[in-house]
């Protein structure tokens, strides 16, 4: 029976390599035939015309701004609210506000999308800050719930020895308890990113999707991930190859983004949270 | 002077951005109701989808199949690995450092990435099609990591004095897990399963090319159908039928919050016990 356990303990592994292998075997083929820096700095995507042109810097561009935005518009509401909640919120609010925002967490993304094409982008259009401000409400669960913790596991000697010394309470803690928890509330920013450069149904319904260089903000745009949903359905040949290929990208985004974290919480300790 | 100056803006923007949440938070759900409910008709429930009456049933009967067959694969994988990672591997052991950085892999990757991999895996390398086998398998993997992470946690937080009681009486290891540390874990096994099912009923990316759109119910596993949020997505792109999308939005907010509520009942219980 160990051996069980051990074969399903092993079983993750196994899944990383199969993603590996089947996104790496099917996807780098095109990088060859489009050629690497066509094909990641080409600024032009149009694969129906004649020859084709398969260029994702748009795409990969487009990722980038709706992150940013989301980020930008994210991280300081969420991050204040989980001082709040850590620290200002009354226990009657609290259970009212905690489980509205394990609520947000499980809302699905087509849900999301669905909400900000009938709320969002009849003021904003499809564009860029659409997707911004729709991602930047996605990822506030995420943001919230890993500050909150991460402030909650910082030691209460730290809030005492500041008021102590003098310090108010909002002092105390935006000077002395959120920079110990620090380390924590960037995985939260780290996971608030990936969350958005992965998210793809909600972007969809938003972002208008053209596939050129935005120039503003009020200008559509597309993802990475908008891009392969919207044309595996029908590519063939090249095409499909250069989509597979788009996903790479993507995957070797996210790992980097992981990867780094990782390391960065080697490095520094996890601290508190 | 200014030492109260700092307080009070401080206070201001904590409570702004709390207030800026709930409004969010309210906004959205008060949103979906109001357009939602009053679309929602006994017709929607009708087994029968076709071109007139676009009924949920189908895709509402399709995910609560895919959830099964997903949990019935990735359950047993998750809790045997949290076994073998907390009961069974040695200290320092290198394949557990492996397992490890796989699974916070596994828990980064996007599910528009997953849909790929399935589509290519599962779709066209297995030669399974679109069918409910294989988006269940892509969601299997999907929600692995969740359920190691939640079943690891769960056992870990059972006393040693248990399995030292177990020994003592004279039961083996193997006897010690399946009929002390598990049932001691189930809630947290439980609240984590609860939390996967959740992700199942949201995701829309990795199925869309792994179990395909039909929407109607499969005959079997080797057939394509649609869950609720694909169904939903799927409408979404019709302007005929924005009604039926959001009242599918609000069937889909119902589970969600049941869910939850599931959940936190579970872990409560958790808690409760140690």
């Amino acid at each position: 029976m160990s051996a069980v356990f051990l074969i399903s303990a092993l079983s993750s592994i196994l899944a990383v390599a199969l993603i590996c292998v089947f996104l790496f075997v099917n996807g780098l083929p095109a990088f060859g035939k489009i050629g690497v820096f066509k094909f990641l700095l080409g600024t032009e995507w149009s694969p129906n015309d004649i020859p084709p042109q398969f260029g994702i810097f748009p795409m990969i561009v487009g990722s980038l701004y709706v992150t940013v935005g989301a980020i930008i518009i994210g991280v300081p509401i969420g991050v204040l609210t989980a001082v709040f909640l850590a620290r200002a919120c009354p226990a009657k609010l609290y259970k009212a506000i905690k489980p509205g925002v394990e609520l947000l967490a499980g809302i699905p993304s087509v849900v999301y999308g669905f909400f900000g094409m009938a709320a969002i982008v009849p003021l904003t259009d499809s564009s860029i800050l659409s997707a911004c401000i729709l991602l930047g409400i996605m990822i506030l669960p995420t943001i919230i719930g890993l500050s909150e913790s991460a402030l909650r596991a910082v030691p209460e000697q730290y809030y005492e020895g500041a008021l102590a010394l003098g310090a108010g309470h909002y002092r105390s803690v935006f000077f002395i308890v959120l920079p110990a928890a620090g380390s924590g509330i960037l995985s939260a920013v780290v996971l608030g990113i990936g969350r958005a450069i992965g998210e793809t149904m909600a972007v969809i319904m938003v972002a208008g999707n053209q596939a050129r260089m935005p120039k503003s903000l009020f200008e559509g745009v597309r993802t990475l991930t908008a891009n392969i949903v919207i044309e595996m359905g029908y590519a063939a040949d090249l095409h499909r190859e250069a989509l597979i290929a788009t996903g790479v990208v993507l995957f070797v985004f996210i790992l980097i983004i992981n990867l780094s974290l990782s390391a960065f919480n080697a490095k520094h300790g996890k601290g508190w949270g | 002077m200014r030492k109260k100056m700092f307080e009070v803006f401080a206070a201001a923007v904590t409570r702004l951005a709390a207030a800026i949440t709930l409004a969010v938070l309210l906004f959205l759900i008060v949103f979906i109701l109001i357009k939602g409910l009053p679309h929602i008709k006994p017709s929607l429930f009708e087994f029968e989808y076709n071109s007139v009456n676009v009924s949920l049933m189908p895709a509402l009967i399709s995910t609560i199949i895919i959830t099964f067959v997903s949990l019935l694969i990735a359950v047993p994988l998750g809790v045997f690995a949290a076994i073998y990672l907390t009961e069974y591997a040695g200290r320092g052991n290198k394949a557990v450092a492996l397992v490890r950085i796989t699974t916070e892999t596994l828990s980064g990757i996007p599910s528009i990435v997953y849909g790929l991999f399935g589509m290519l895996f599962f779709v066209t390398a297995l030669d399974w099609e679109f069918s409910v086998i294989a988006g269940a398998c892509t969601l299997a993997i999907m929600i692995l990591p969740l359920i190691m992470r939640s079943s690891e946690e769960a056992i870990k937080a059972v006393p040693d004095t248990y399995r030292e009681g177990a020994f003592g009486l004279g039961s083996g290891r193997l006897r010690t897990v399946f009929r002390i540390i598990i049932p001691a874990a189930m809630p947290g096994i439980l609240a984590g399963v609860i939390l996967a099912i959740g992700r199942i009923v949201g995701e829309t990316a990795a199925l869309i090319y792994t179990a395909g759109t039909v929407a109607q119910v499969p005959a079997d596993l080797t057939r394509s159908a649609r869950t609720l949020s694909v169904h939903m997505y799927a409408l979404s792109g019709e302007s005929l039928h924005t009604g039926e999308a959001y009242a599918t939005a609000v069937v889909l907010l119902v589970v969600v919050a049941l869910i939850n509520a599931a959940s936190s009942m579970a872990a409560k219980r958790l808690g409760g016990k140690m």
